[in-house]
């Protein structure tokens, strides 16, 4: 059977307000892709997990800036892109400490990327500098 | 719309245990609520804690690291924070990051108020072992 590939965007105000919404977006995608309950609820935690990076870092909690997460699939993959032109910085470039030394810090960050990576199949980092920043992240479908 | 998230404390525990039980989501959004939720307890020198999840229908890493700034602190005051009554859907991001090595999860909450008489935090039960 032909795999037809089907495209979704969001776009919301930089508010963390609008992350209830991001997440019910990813969960009507990723259901419709296929994936298991369990599964979605990972996709949507990942995903809130980038956009809150954005919200936070890359616009420092400037609501009149637009976070835009793209979703796409086939039979065999999920795409999320999550989008901002706020300030680039590679997240995935950051140290990534371990629980027992976050709380030995006592620090309430940091965990973000983490959650992704090991939610995520792949996941990469584009930086157009002046124009865009994306987080590209891929999900394999039934595996 | 149905306000997101609450935390509703209840002081009135034997051995001076406080339970914090969430409803709703806790998230980027919802954490700093949380945050001062906590922050009231252990500012009253409230340092045995149990967060009741039954209603908690999700959770995210702002969520997570309430729990991780504080727990350093209640434990070497004497306390602890203790976990109870996770629906599958957010025990599993507990596991997904390993929260289950550093902090007592327990699935019936009366149990978790009582488990302080019987190991008041987990370094203690450490030291014991």
């Amino acid at each position: 059977m032909a795999s037809i590939e089907r495209k979704f965007t969001l776009h919301v105000p930089s508010s963390t307000e609008n992350l209830a919404l991001i997440r019910e977006f990813v969960t009507a995608v990723g259901t419709q892709a296929g994936f298991t309950d369990d599964e979605v609820a990972r996709l949507e935690l990942a995903v809130d997990e980038a956009c809150t990076n954005v919200i936070e870092h890359a616009y420092g909690h400037d609501i009149t800036k637009e976070v835009v997460v793209r979703a796409n699939f086939d039979n065999e993959e999920l795409r999320i892109d999550v989008v901002d032109t706020g300030r680039g910085f590679n997240p995935l470039a950051l140290p990534q400490p371990s629980l027992e030394q976050l709380v030995a810090e006592r620090r309430s960050g940091g965990l973000g990327m983490q959650v992704i990576k090991r939610i995520m199949d792949q996941v990469s980092y584009e930086m157009i500098p002046g124009q865009k920043n994306e987080l590209h992240m891929v999900k394999r479908i039934g595996r | 719309m149905a306000k997101p998230f609450n935390v509703r404390v209840e002081r009135g525990q034997p051995d001076e245990v406080s339970v914090l039980a969430l409803e709703g989501f806790v998230d980027a959004h919802t954490a700093p609520e949380f945050e001062r939720a906590i922050q009231a307890e252990v500012d009253a020198g409230r340092v045995r804690l149990v967060v009741n999840c039954r209603e908690l229908t999700y959770i995210s890493s702002a969520g997570l690291g309430v729990f991780m700034g504080f727990v350093e602190e209640v434990r070497e005051r004497g306390g602890d924070i203790k976990i109870c009554g996770l629906v599958p859907k957010v025990q599993q991001v507990f596991e997904l990051l390993g929260f289950h090595k550093i902090y007592e999860l327990v699935d019936d909450c009366p149990a978790a108020v009582r488990r302080f008489a019987e190991r008041p935090s987990k370094e203690a039960r450490r030291g014991l072992d």
